[in-house]
């Protein structure tokens, strides 16, 4: 156990480095995310983003360095994860229904060969109810609007049931009902002392959003309680010369600590 | 070539088809099971690079058995190599593609055309070997159909058995695997065996099938079924289904048509067959056939016809009468078509359509009157539009002079909920913003059902 990444961090990335055919895209990422906070993982186009989440759940080989999740390593602790992948990483005409779609979320407990029946059913309904659309259960997923589309995919982590939530991406080219029913959600999660770690892109919500922030340029620029990581000063290091709404930010800044 | 000669083929009669009749259906409906899988895991090409490379193993397998003292066409072991060397390229495709920046689709290409040339050299090379005779192993290529024996029924029923076992044991996981490999992935599922065995039975499949359709079309067996089975389904338990289905029929059609006319070669028959179910699933198709859309198309547009009329006529009242509540007068049919700059020929045929739901009624001075239910409902479509106006211009921030326009296009699309939805937000009982129009109370809007 290293010293510096106590077995408390639901979340703890030590020295991690992944390269795409030997080039660099992470370098050196050392990260602490606290139990219980709602953390956004900020940065550039290109920056890593998704690949850290990618990497910590083993997704990607690593090239070095390790995530560990309350200590141990992901595979022993799977069962604590629950997985939102972007939205577009799947094909959406594929033909099954929405329920089908979160049902999945309950593959890994019932195990080989068996079957879902009512009471995964139930299960997957009760989550889609949770975020506003049981009543498109039956349809087609190919049907369904980007937004209802998106919370398919949360209704599908929330049956996993499980400690940490790793999001990416979930507020992209969403409608404003469901950025709010997404908002509603992590915020309940929070309430529960559930983790949840997600890839954002839009700075101007940044600060109303997420407790805790990590801003990432291939490497952790800085990480910490929004309120103090949040600074104009380290944003300039994350965007570099990429920054050129530094008005919108500005803006953003004012809304510090105002949630 | 009679016609009760086919039909006695379809019917399984004619007992020197029947082994073959049967075996190719049982081969179909496998190869539209397993295909479906594979289509849906977007790997169609990979099966193709598969077969390909299967012909290089049936030369050396023939050499190697004619060298060693053994029958050189014995079947199994022309299978086996066949078996080796497709899955060394599969194995190839996915090498390039992890040590290589090539794409996917160059990748397969490259492996595909390579093992074919190759197989097809060696297959010249091992014709000139002393002793055996190689000829008739070209028959890999295209399919010898008629040469099935029993034992290679019996492999196939084995193979159809086999495939629909283990299609049912894992559903949920070959499902989860196709639909979303990294989630399978993050959830501790073996993403890389259940790969592993989709490819084995695709490679069973193929193998079996090398006989029967030859290599070369034992990808359109393997692909045509699931695609024109999409289009009648949008649940993977009845795509699986209709697939096999279509797999299997196109199988029995070929074999008994091509076992007519004896220079016709049985593999392209069954892929033409497969085809033209094809082609009729994809006009025809329930689910997303092109035609049944056509039909929905239209008739969106005949109810959006069928709104506009009946609400210019409610229209063309409310501006005639300074009185309420509204009478239902007649109107003139000019007073009407310059409403909405309708040209004769549609409004002609709008007003057919609302008399023949019975909405409106032809007077015998040649007005128009609407009837007791056009009436209710053309009362309640004015109404749905106007708080869909409402609604745009205090949500949406519409100019009101724009909000017509806007509100045309939705308006068609409400359902009784949603309408009930923008009762609850607007509130009419106290208005904030003016309508260009008057909504009238619920009170007095007819209860009638929108027969749309």
């Amino acid at each position: 156990m290293r010293p510096e990444h106590p077995p408390e961090f639901p979340l703890a990335v030590h020295d991690l480095t992944v390269a795409y055919h030997r080039k660099p895209v992470l370098w050196d990422v050392e990260l602490n995310i606290p139990e219980g906070t709602l953390a956004g993982i900020v940065g550039p186009n290109g920056a890593g983003k998704s690949t850290l989440l990618k990497a910590c759940l083993e997704l990607i080989p690593k090239t070095s360095g390790e995530a560990l999740i309350y200590g141990k390593t992901y595979e022993q602790q799977r069962d604590l994860i629950a997985y939102v992948p972007q939205r577009e990483s799947v094909d959406w005409d594929f033909p099954v229904s929405a329920l089908d779609v979160v049902a999945m979320g309950t593959y890994r407990k019932l195990g080989w060969f068996k079957h879902i029946t009512g009471a995964q059913k139930k299960q997957a309904f009760e989550a889609l109810e949770k975020i506003g659309i049981g009543h498109l259960a039956r349809r087609q997923i190919s049907q369904l609007s980007g937004g209802q589309q998106q919370r398919v995919f949360l209704a599908r982590a929330l049956v996993q049931d499980a400690q940490i939530y790793f999001m990416d991406e979930p507020f992209a080219a969403v409608d404003a009902a469901t950025e709010q029913a997404i908002i509603g959600l992590l915020k309940e999660l929070n309430t529960q002392g559930k983790t949840v770690l997600c890839v954002h892109h839009d700075l101007a919500t940044v600060s109303r959003y997420f407790d805790y922030l990590v801003l990432l340029n291939m490497r952790v620029v800085a990480s910490g309680p929004t309120s103090e990581t949040f600074t104009r000063e380290n944003l300039q290091k994350t965007y570099g010369g990429k920054l050129n709404l530094l008005d919108d930010v500005a803006q953003a800044l004012k809304n510090v600590g105002r949630s | 070539m009679t016609w009760e000669l086919l039909s006695e083929t379809l019917r399984l009669e004619q007992y020197n088809t029947r082994l073959v009749v049967l075996g190719v259906a049982f081969l179909g409906a496998t190869a539209g099971l397993v295909g479906s899988f594979l289509l849906l895991r977007k790997q169609s090409l990979l099966g193709d690079a598969l077969s390909h490379a299967t012909l290089p193993g049936i030369g050396i397998a023939f050499a190697l058995m004619s060298a060693l003292g053994f029958t050189g066409k014995s079947l199994p072991g022309l299978l086996i190599g066949a078996t080796i060397t497709g899955l060394f390229g599969v194995l190839l495709v996915l090498a390039i593609r992890k040590t290589t920046r090539l794409k996917d689709d160059a990748a397969m290409g490259i492996v595909l055309s390579v093992f074919f040339g190759l197989g097809v050299a060696i297959l010249k090379m091992v014709e000139r070997l002393p002793g055996q005779s190689a000829a008739g192993l070209d028959g890999f290529i295209y399919g010898k159909t008629a040469s099935m024996v029993w034992s290679d029924f019996v492999l196939i029923a084995i193979i159809l058995v086999i495939t629909t076992a283990v299609t049912i044991a894992l559903l949920k996981e070959l499902t989860l695997l196709c639909f979303d490999a990294n989630f399978a992935s993050t959830q501790g599922w073996p993403v890389l065996w259940l790969d592993i065995i989709l490819m084995a039975l695709v490679t069973a499949v193929t193998v079996v099938g090398l006989q029967a359709v030859g290599l070369i079309l034992i990808i359109a067996f393997l692909i045509t079924p699931p695609t024109a089975a999409r289009f009648w389904t949008n649940r993977l338990g009845w795509m699986l289904f209709l697939s096999s289905t279509i797999g299997a029929i196109s199988g029995w059609l070929g074999v008994s048509i091509s076992a007519l006319y004896s220079n016709l070669p049985a593999g392209a028959i069954i892929v033409i067959s497969a085809a033209t179910i094809f082609l009729f699933s994809m006009i025809f198709g329930t689910a997303r056939g092109v035609l049944p859309r056509y039909l929905r198309h239209l008739k969106l547009l005949r109810k959006v016809g069928r709104q506009h009329l009946l609400r210019s006529t409610y229209e063309i009242l409310e501006e005639t009468q300074d009185t309420k509540p509204l009478k239902n007068l007649p109107i003139p049919i000019d007073l009407l078509r310059k409403h909405r700059y309708w040209s004769k020929g549609e409004l002609a045929k709008l007003i057919r359509q609302a008399r023949s739901e019975d909405h409106i009624e032809r007077q015998p001075s040649g007005e128009l009157r609407l009837s007791e239910s056009g009436f209710g409902e053309a009362s309640r479509i004015t109404r749905n539009h106007r708080l869909w106006e409402l609604y745009l211009i205090k949500y949406a921030d519409i100019a009101p002079s724009h909000v017509d326009r806007d509100a045309d296009m939705v308006e068609h699309l409400l359902g009784a909920e949603i309408v009930h939805q923008l009762e609850a937000e607007l509130d009419l009982s106290k208005p904030t913003i003016d309508s260009p129009h008057t909504i009238e109370p619920k009170e007095l809007v007819p209860l009638s059902k929108p027969t749309g």
